[in-house]
């Protein structure tokens, strides 16, 4: 209880932290946007040239893109800025957080969340919203409870993904943004039907590291289609398991990573 | 209050070993530190830059990961008890800050009664005591990005202090902080300890801090404790000796010598004369000159601590 009144109040320290610069931040609100908008005019310009894109119309195609982006962004906006974890190695300056009272992460997280982002979020729910609409789904209450579970599995999942990357800077002072590839990158695969991918990246990818399961495999379940590349239609359901799976991997991560920091001189 | 024990840190770098080739080397920071603090102690942690004193301090505070032997701080073993050891020390960095940037240190303050969950009657009275101490009232409303230095540490001892910790650590509470700004921050140390509830454990560069505040001195380099006792220790165990400056009346005659006393310097033509006391009363020895030459004036001077640490510094 006292810890989330403390938790609370770092948030609002946060939020006047940013307004006290008012006029950059709603450039930055707006800027940021815009990064989220082209996601998705790539994939609708993409279906300009083709009808079809891996055996998947355009409407298909879009709902992935939607829950895709609905999780990303969420995840982006609340758990994205654990990058900057890299500056607080290298500066040292993570050791004022470690002398506080609260757990690390959550307080990192806090500390800087990026208000600037809360329009992606409501962007990536807007184009979920048209993929739903687009595609006539043919509702059952499964799928009405998958429709709200995915985007927030999908943003567990794409959280902790960020968390395992941006904890590679405890070992690896300079890891610039290789973290990126598996965020930013994992974004972009789980945005496009992964029958377009070749087999060994596509197993990688979607299978071991569990991209498909994000928002893939929850788009067959809405769309009642069965997987071309053969799973059983459960592997609808799975992604708050893989979610689940990968918030463990982050947390075993984390605190092996946490105490390897070296801080710095002085 | 501290128990360390066989406390040992390394690192591994890795060195440039050639154009492309890096080596992997290890680094041992703190090698074999074994310390015992008391509830009420003021103790001053010194040592050349890279000794291990930061290091040390980052190992207490549950900051850094001992690689190996045992540290209980409060009854708690820091990295695995972190947060709840966090309640009960204070800590400033000298270069680090507890502040929110961009927001005026009141606020800060009254966030920081939330992240340590302090009744606000505690908040109020420690607040209002620091702020009396530390004469904080003028700039309470500032935003820290705008204090200068000497505010902004004042602002982050208060902020150390506010949730009543019973071991504040220091690191270089003074590094480039002005005349005036030293002597406010002694001065309020100097206080905390005298009240004898508060054990502080400081690093710092300025040995006049040291001097000022604490009774006990550790010295550390090359991450072993070279002496750990009063200053007074420290004197006899290096042979530190008072010296005698006197001005004479007449040069001073070629053989003249005075039993137990060395001359270390001869100045103004001999009219300037600087003995070591070594085996010898001060008082004794301005008897003897004043009989074969006559004094016209005369001053006794206290070891020099920095002598004596540098010296430290420098042998081991």
């Amino acid at each position: 209880m006292g810890e989330l009144r403390a938790y609370a109040a770092l948030f609002g320290a946060q939020t006047r932290s940013v307004l006290s610069y008012r006029t950059s931040f709603v450039v930055e609100l707006v800027g940021n946007m815009g990064a989220t908008v082209f996601d998705v005019i790539t994939v609708i310009v993409l279906f300009r040239a083709t009808p079809q894109v891996g055996g998947f119309t355009l409407a298909q195609a879009v709902l992935m893109v939607g829950l895709s982006s609905a999780g990303f962004a969420l995840a982006d906006m609340l758990v994205g800025n654990v990058d900057r974890l890299k500056t607080y190695v290298r500066t040292g300056a993570l050791d004022a957080v470690l002398v506080r009272p609260l757990p690390a992460l959550p307080q990192l997280l806090l500390m800087d969340l990026p208000l600037r982002k809360a329009l992606r979020v409501v962007f990536g729910f807007t184009v979920l919203g048209g993929a739903v609409v687009m595609n006539h789904i043919d509702w059952t209450p499964a799928r009405v409870v998958l429709i709200v579970v995915t985007p927030l599995a999908a943003a567990a999942f794409f959280g902790s993904i960020f968390v395992i990357s941006a904890t590679l800077a405890f070992w690896w002072v300079d890891s610039g943004e290789i973290g990126s590839a598996f965020t930013y990158g994992g974004r972009d695969f789980t945005s496009y039907p992964i029958t377009v991918y070749g087999a060994g990246f596509r197993s990688l990818f979607a299978y071991a590291m569990g991209f498909g399961f994000v928002a893939y495999q929850p788009a067959l379940a809405l769309l009642g289609r069965a997987d071309p590349l053969g799973l059983p239609a459960v592997a609808g359901y799975l992604s708050p398991l893989v979610a689940l799976a990968a918030a463990a991997v982050a947390a075993v991560v984390w605190r092996i990573g946490i105490r390897h920091y070296r801080s710095t001189g002085s | 209050m501290i128990q360390v024990r066989e406390l040992r840190k390394t690192f591994s770098v890795r060195v440039k070993a050639g154009r492309f080739r890096r080596e992997k080397r290890v680094v041992t920071a703190v090698d074999g530190v074994s310390l015992s603090i008391e509830r009420g102690e003021m103790v001053g942690y010194i040592g050349p830059n890279g000794a291990g004193k930061s290091t040390t301090l980052k190992m207490l505070t549950g900051v850094l990961t001992p690689s190996s032997g045992f540290i209980e701080v409060c009854g708690f073993t820091p990295v695995p008890q972190r947060t709840r050891l966090a309640l009960r020390i204070g800590v400033v960095f000298g270069q680090r800050s507890q502040l929110w940037w961009d927001l005026p240190l009141r606020e800060s303050f009254g966030l920081l009664r939330h992240v340590y969950r302090v009744p606000a009657a505690d908040h109020e009275a420690r607040l209002r005591r620091c702020r009396a101490l530390l004469d904080l009232d003028s700039f309470m409303d500032t935003p820290v990005r705008q204090l200068s230095l000497g505010q902004r540490m004042r602002g982050e001892l208060t902020a150390a202090l506010l949730h009543g910790p019973e071991v504040l650590f220091l690191d270089e509470p003074t590094i480039g902080l002005d005349v005036v700004s030293k002597q406010a921050v002694r001065a309020f140390l100097g206080e905390l300890g005298a009240t004898g509830d508060v054990t502080l454990v400081l690093t710092t560069h300025d040995l006049a801090d040291i001097e000022r505040l604490c009774e006990r001195l550790v010295v550390i380099d090359h991450g072993r404790v070279v002496h750990d006792g009063t200053i007074e220790a420290l004197h006899s165990r290096y042979g530190s000796r008072r010296s005698l400056v006197a001005d004479l009346e007449r040069p001073l005659p070629a053989d003249f010598s005075l039993p137990g006393a060395v001359v270390t310097s001869v100045e103004a033509g001999g009219h300037r004369v600087t003995f070591a006391l070594e085996s010898v009363a001060a008082g004794a020895a301005v008897a003897g000159l004043v009989a074969a030459v006559g004094v016209r004036d005369l001053s006794v001077l206290e070891p020099d601590i920095e002598d004596v640490v540098a010296r430290l510094y420098t042998d081991s």
